[in-house]
């Protein structure tokens, strides 16, 4: 493919504090990957995201959006270019569910256009795809945890950016809601091109729902490759520290703590 | 998002809130002036009173809706600034600077301009210092503003009470009504008016920015609001708001907390439609109040801030009791 890669990191080094989360990294990920980002707590997943939301200076290095970097973009392109979704989600606020959706359209917005019609079927093909088409004129504050982490994804799809940057996307899911968001992500890869980066915590879903992984130690050291070779069971034993069993059925796989 | 038919029906019915509280404002008195006659002054006849309505009532009217516009907006704004709906415009200190500088003034004996001046002064003074600390690190979260801010008011009370202490009895009564905010002193009116104008324009542009920085900073950076600068311009723009307001009637409470409450109720928390509702509703109450304030038990005028806090008071707490579901 000749077009530039939906993102792309070059020696990108990222600290916090003295902890070392990662140096000299490099990636690219094109239209319909999926790359996973696992490791342990505090090792650093939501600050390296961040970094590749450019929501936050890496210590060194460069990330590109399509070839240009975030500086050259500025905010409201780069919020057209890629999304990303919050861990926390607070509301100080009352507004209703459908109000929170369209702020997915701000960069799609000028200064003085209100949201259209149009901009509303979208929102409320979202809140349909998360399952809360009912619940459009629900105050956010009554929420629970998972409809609230639902409705971020939805705010998130509204934001139509080719590029999703999850950030715990499962957080406070069931699991049937914790396939169907999967699923959801699978099928804007492989339908629309779309590219995803996620942080998640079961290496079982990684394996089955990314290309490939990205394991960050904690200790600076990170290691990058296809799901099947980073996610064995000794690679995991090694980023948890936490001996693994790996089981497969039916091709699947899972791991078991032992 | 309120339909733009709401909007229109919400922002209409406030303009008529204004208009009658102005008119109220214009009428009522010491002398009772008819309604008809209120017009026909105003539209430059001339009638019995019309002195009593062009150079006595409609200033100060005025300045009182400037006033009750200003706190409101700045109180809306300060709320998003710091994502606490318990925000207020004099929560980060600017208020108790202008106090500062204002009963230095009259400690000195300075005249009106003088007073004005030295408030308006000592508010920028604060907002310098309270940014200043709370920038420290180049971080400036919400919660290290807040309380940069409410320290350095709690400083600038201290430096007020004990101006009261050494302060001659004569001028005491003159000091405590700048402090519970008082607009029979108000110089000109069109220096807040202007004031108002230009900070409603300044801030609609950002409206729907301002909708998202309410949702979280992370949250509003990454949907492509430049959030830093949005955030340096509206802390600026809340306080010299607050200034102007201090400055022309002392502080003034509860507007600025109260009122984009009360009109949250009614508009949601749209800021394209919460800003410019707060300002006609916020000089609405006002006006009305400091018509309450100098009829009460005329002759003897109140101060209106007193007037504001009693409305005020039991409205706040039966918006909080409801707020805990």
């Amino acid at each position: 493919m000749s077009a530039a890669p939906l993102i792309e990191a070059q020696t990108l080094s990222v600290s916090v504090g003295q902890h070392q989360v990662c140096t000299d990294l490099n990636f690219t990920l094109q239209p319909g990957e999926r790359l996973a980002i696992l490791g342990r707590n505090g090792a650093g997943k939501s600050t390296l995201l961040s970094v590749l939301a450019g929501l936050r200076a890496p210590d060194t290095g460069e990330i590109l959006l399509g070839g240009t970097s975030y500086a050259e973009l500025g905010p409201r392109q780069a919020a057209l270019r890629r999304g990303w979704l919050e861990q926390r989600h607070g509301d100080a606020f009352a507004s209703t569910v459908l109000e929170t959706t369209l702020t997915g359209r701000h960069p799609h917005l000028g200064r003085w256009d209100w949201e259209s019609a149009q901009d509303a079927d979208i929102a409320r093909t979202a809140l349909r795809a998360v399952g809360l088409a009912e619940m459009e004129k629900r105050d956010v504050q009554t929420l629970s945890g998972g409809e609230r982490q639902r409705l971020a994804i939805a705010t998130l799809l509204t934001q139509a950016a080719p590029l999703y940057l999850l950030d715990e996307p499962l957080a406070h899911l069931d699991l049937n809601h914790q396939i169907a968001v999967l699923e959801l992500f699978a099928g804007a890869a492989r339908d629309n091109g779309a590219g995803v980066i996620m942080v998640l915590h079961e290496p079982a879903l990684a394996w089955r729902y990314c290309d490939r992984a990205l394991l960050i130690h904690g200790d600076g050291r990170h290691e990058l490759g296809p799901v099947r070779q980073m996610l064995t069971a000794e690679h995991l034993s090694a980023l948890y520290q936490h001996p693994l069993q790996a089981v497969e059925i039916d091709g699947r796989i899972g791991f078991i703590p032992r | 998002m309120p339909s733009s038919r709401r909007a229109l029906l919400i922002l209409t019915s406030l303009s008529l809130l204004a208009g009658l509280s102005i008119g109220l404002a214009l009428s009522v008195g010491s002398l009772r002036i008819p309604f008809p006659d209120v017009l026909a002054a105003l539209a430059g006849r001339e009638v019995q009173g019309i002195d009593v309505v062009l150079e006595l009532r409609l200033p100060r009217a005025l300045a009182g809706f400037a006033c009750g516009g200003l706190l409101a907006l700045a109180g809306a704004l300060m709320q998003v600034l710091l994502r606490n709906p318990l925000a207020d415009p004099y929560v980060l200190g600017i208020s108790g600077g202008a106090g500062v500088g204002a009963m230095f003034a009259i400690l000195l004996g300075l005249p009106v301009l003088g007073i004005d001046g030295l408030a308006f002064l000592g508010a920028l003074s604060a907002m310098f210092i309270v940014f200043g600390l709370a920038h420290g690190d180049g971080s400036w979260t919400q919660t290290r503003l807040l309380l940069t801010g409410v320290i350095v008011a709690a400083g600038c009370g201290a430096l007020v009470a004990l101006m009261l202490a050494i302060a001659p009895e004569h001028k005491l009564r003159g000091m405590l009504f700048w402090l519970m905010g008082d607009l029979g002193q108000s110089g000109q009116w069109w220096p807040p008016l202007l004031a108002l104008g230009v900070a409603l324009l300044l801030a609609m542009p950002f409206a729907r920015e301002l909708n998202l920085l309410a949702r979280g900073m992370m949250q509003a950076q990454a949907l492509g609001v430049a959030v830093n600068r949005l955030r340096y311009a509206i802390y600026l723009l809340a306080s010299l708001a607050t200034a102007a307001s201090v400055t022309t009637a002392g502080s003034i409470g509860f507007v600025g907390l109260v009122v984009p409450h009360l009109v949250r109720l009614a508009t949601g928390n749209d800021q394209r439609l919460l800003l410019p509702a707060s300002v006609l509703a916020g000089g609405s109450l006002l006006v009305l109040a400091d018509t309450l304030a100098r009829t009460l038990i005329a002759p003897q005028q109140l101060p209106v801030g007193v007037l504001t806090a009693l409305i005020g008071v039991p409205v706040f707490l039966f918006l909080l009791s409801r707020h805990q579901r």
